[in-house]
């Protein structure tokens, strides 16, 4: 069984990729659309199946099943190898992948109905391309396939992030992510590169054996592991390189399900643990993860209780949660983080997918346009609050017992201050999330009218008539520009009705919703090793009144939510005042961004123009002033073609008497 | 007679002929005086033929006479179309080439 774990392992791997390679290749399929979805749909589905034989078969043991080839060869042995290195930790990714993977692209065949067939087999190609890169990246049993996996991913989030490339937010979107993230992964290339000069291996369990031994020398190690997180930060949205997250949200939601939630930008917390042993070494970047880990969480969840867009508020919530298992990390165990990015991978799905659902029924993203759809489309509804405890850290849902380790683990590791804000964070998203739910999902309807306006605005696109602004209202307008529907023209109603989603839309939601609602009571009731087979590594440590203290508070959220946004005891707007400069900084999402693009506006075009003066004056100068001169030349030398017959005889004679004289003379 | 009477005899035509090509204005003398030329390399070929008693110089010098015939028909060809185009055949009004 054991040996066998390695072969289902890359079968798992490999079935993405061929998905991938068919749809790339074999245009036909690839312009029909819906069939080369299914084709897709069903690799990811045997992927998935393999996935879960491979986990099965590895049990909660220790031990690695390693399937390599060589790789690069140099001096008669392989720099590095590239296969599969499948044990507890990767297998459990492997199938966590495997499925958001499969019933994201399963939804999306729901999801985006309305688009046309080369759009969407152009869509189903990116899904499987990511797929294999995520899968091979949690497989990874050295840091050089890690990194491989770690681009392409990027690549495909890129390539997702600007599926509707024809609106410029949504190319501008895809291109920020990719050069933020890509900040993050040069340090991670010199990280990986420095390790490699020190200890000679990319291979993960050399590297591991070698730290155990401590044979790895220590200083300068910081600089190492440093580096290392500068990759996990930019992948994971830490602070300051969270600005992408938001902005990557003009992708279609089924990817922001899968890509910006679910799985890749959990890959920065799974990098580090992957080589939390190595990070053990120097406990001084723990600090410094676990610090910036918390006020990540803090800040994002800030700003997600100002924003209108269901989209983004999610979005936040994703970066606020990775700060939770960023800090879990920092205290030093790491296994708590990665408990917390599985069940966060669940549920964050589940509220995505959900979200979706409500954009496909409103055709809007702004919460203003919901509310009172729990009697419209009741199983969504219902999913969505399961996701929504889940997330708040209710017990018998999902994130309950993710929550509570990672809380335990930063008192237990003695980090006072992350654990203060990290609390906060448990309360303001208990009240940013059900202020979702209130908003909409009960309370009045939007007004008829504006509903109305919106599904015809987005009707009217969906002719390819764009649609005049002029009579209809400003928050119209507003929606022509922030909301995805427009483009993607989800669903042109007769009716301004919301309505439940088509079956392929609802059975992943309830697959979702069952699996977080499983594992939460499983957890809830002290089962943990079916998640974590590495066993109880939180020190039984955590004090008694932390788990009250926890709930508490995220139950003070709830109940805060309900008062504001569902009875109104609490006017928002006097609740808004009372936090008036936070709010208007949040607003502003507290200049990050305007840093960003000062940043990019007078360091980095500043440069460019001093490059370009260079450029254009010093290189290209040499070089016209040489060319200049031949011209010149050429224009003192032609008068002595005279054009006479005669002349050139002259010429000849002439020529002739010289090689006779040198001739006679020299030779 | 020996050797020397005729290249003395076809060096004084290349002369000629050189005199000519150089000096004349018109384009047919010019003509003429590289036909001058060439028979002075032909007299030197015949005259070298005889004196080494190899008579593959001979052969040439029937194959070099054909060549300046046709050479003067293209020539002439080419100065008829010239003068139709140009309406002159003095060298010196025929610069195209000038630089």
């Amino acid at each position: 069984m054991m040996a066998n774990s390695g072969t289902l392992a890359l079968t798992a791997w490999l079935l993405p990729a061929l998905s991938f390679l068919v749809l790339a290749v074999v245009y036909p399929l690839r312009r029909l659309g819906r069939p080369a979805a299914w084709f897709s749909i069903v690799c990811a589905a045997a992927a998935f199946a393999s996935a879960v034989l491979a986990w099965r078969g590895v049990g909660g043991t220790e031990d690695q099943v390693r399937l390599l080839w060589p790789w690069l060869p140099s001096a008669g042995k392989s720099i590095a190898e590239v296969g599969v290195a499948v044990d507890a930790t990767s297998s459990i990714m492997l199938c966590l992948v495997s499925l958001v993977a499969l019933l994201v692209q399963f939804y999306s065949v729901g999801y985006l109905h309305d688009e046309p067939a080369g759009a969407l087999g152009r869509y189903y190609a990116y899904q499987s391309l990511f797929a294999f890169s995520m899968m091979g990246l949690a497989l990874a049993p050295n840091l050089l396939q890690l990194f491989m996996c770690w681009e392409l991913v990027g690549l495909c989030s890129y390539l997702l992030i600007g599926y509707w490339y024809q609106r410029e937010s949504a190319a501008r979107a895809a291109v920020k992510a990719f050069w933020i993230t890509k900040a993050g992964d040069v340090g991670l290339l010199v990280g990986i590169v420095m390790l490699w000069q020190v200890t000679g291996t990319f291979d993960l369990t050399e590297l591991r054996s070698l730290a155990a031994t401590n044979a790895i020398p220590v200083a300068g190690l910081s600089i190492v592991t440093f580096c290392i997180y500068l990759g996990a930060m930019g992948k994971s949205a830490q602070f300051p390189f969270h600005v992408w997250l938001p902005d990557a949200m003009e992708g279609p939601t089924p990817v922001s399900a899968l890509i910006h939630a679910a799985t890749m930008v959990t890959a920065g917390v799974y990098l580090l643990v992957r080589t939390d042993w190595l990070f053990a070494l120097t406990p001084n970047v723990l600090l410094v993860i676990a610090w910036i880990g918390a006020f990540t969480a803090l800040l994002a969840a800030v700003l997600a209780c100002v924003q209108d867009d269901i989209k983004r508020v999610l979005a936040y919530s994703t970066v606020s949660q990775l700060g939770y298992m960023m800090t879990a990390i920092g205290a030093g165990v790491a296994t708590a983080g990665f408990l917390h990015l599985l069940t966060h991978g669940l549920f964050k799905a589940l509220l995505f997918l959900g979200a979706g659902a409500v954009i496909h029924a409103v055709g809007s993203n702004d919460l203003p346009n919901m509310g009172g759809l729990a009697r419209r489309m009741p199983q969504t509804a219902i999913v969505f609050i399961i996701g929504t405890l889940s997330l708040a850290g209710i017990p018998f849902f999902g994130g309950y017992l993710s929550k509570e380790e990672i809380l335990g683990a930063v008192w237990a590791g003695g980090l006072t201050g992350p654990f203060a804000l990290l609390m906060i964070v448990a309360f303001l998203t208990a009240f940013y999330m059900f202020r979702v739910v209130f908003l909409a999902f009960f309370g009045t309807p939007a007004p008829v009218a504006q509903i109305t306006h919106a599904h015809a605005a987005h009707a009217s696109h969906a002719k390819g008539v764009h649609a005049t602004t002029a009579g209809t209202p400003a928050r119209v307008a507003h929606t022509d520009l922030h909301n995805e529907t427009v483009v993607e023209g989800a669903h042109v109603n007769e009716t301004p009705h919301a309505h439940e989603p088509p079956v392929t839309m609802l059975l992943p939601l309830w697959v979702l919703a069952l699996m977080t609602m499983a594992v939460g009571v499983y957890t809830t009731f002290g089962g943990r090793v079916l998640l974590d087979p590495a066993g109880p590594s939180v020190p039984e440590t955590a004090p008694g009144w932390l788990t009250p203290s926890a709930v508490g508070v995220a139950a003070a959220g709830i109940v805060l939510a309900w008062l504001t946004y569902q009875t109104r005891t609490i006017n928002p707007v006097t609740l808004a005042n009372a936090f008036g400069p936070i709010r208007a900084a949040a607003l502003r999402k507290f200049w990050i961004d305007d840093v960003f693009e000062g940043i990019y506006g007078v360091v980095l075009l500043g440069f460019a123009r001093v490059v370009g003066w260079v450029d254009r004056y010093l290189v290209d100068g040499v070089l016209n002033l040489l060319s200049d001169w031949t011209v010149q030349a050429g224009d003192e030398l032609r008068g002595i073609q005279t054009g006479k017959p005669q002349d050139y005889v002259y010429g000849v004679g002439a020529g002739v008497l010289v090689l006779i004289l040198l001739m006679r003379l020299v030779f | 007679m020996g050797l020397q009477p005729y290249l003395l005899l076809s060096a004084v035509v290349f002369c000629i002929g050189l005199f000519g090509v150089m000096t004349r204005r018109n384009t047919i003398g010019i003509l003429l005086g590289i036909e001058l030329m060439m028979n002075a390399v032909n007299i030197n070929l015949v005259a070298f033929a005889r004196y080494t008693a190899v008579t593959s110089g001979m052969v040439f010098t029937v194959f070099t006479i054909c060549i300046t015939v046709t050479e003067a028909a293209l020539g002439l060809a080419i100065v008829i179309l010239l003068f139709r185009v140009r309406r002159t055949v003095m060298a010196d009004h025929l610069d195209l080439l000038k630089g």
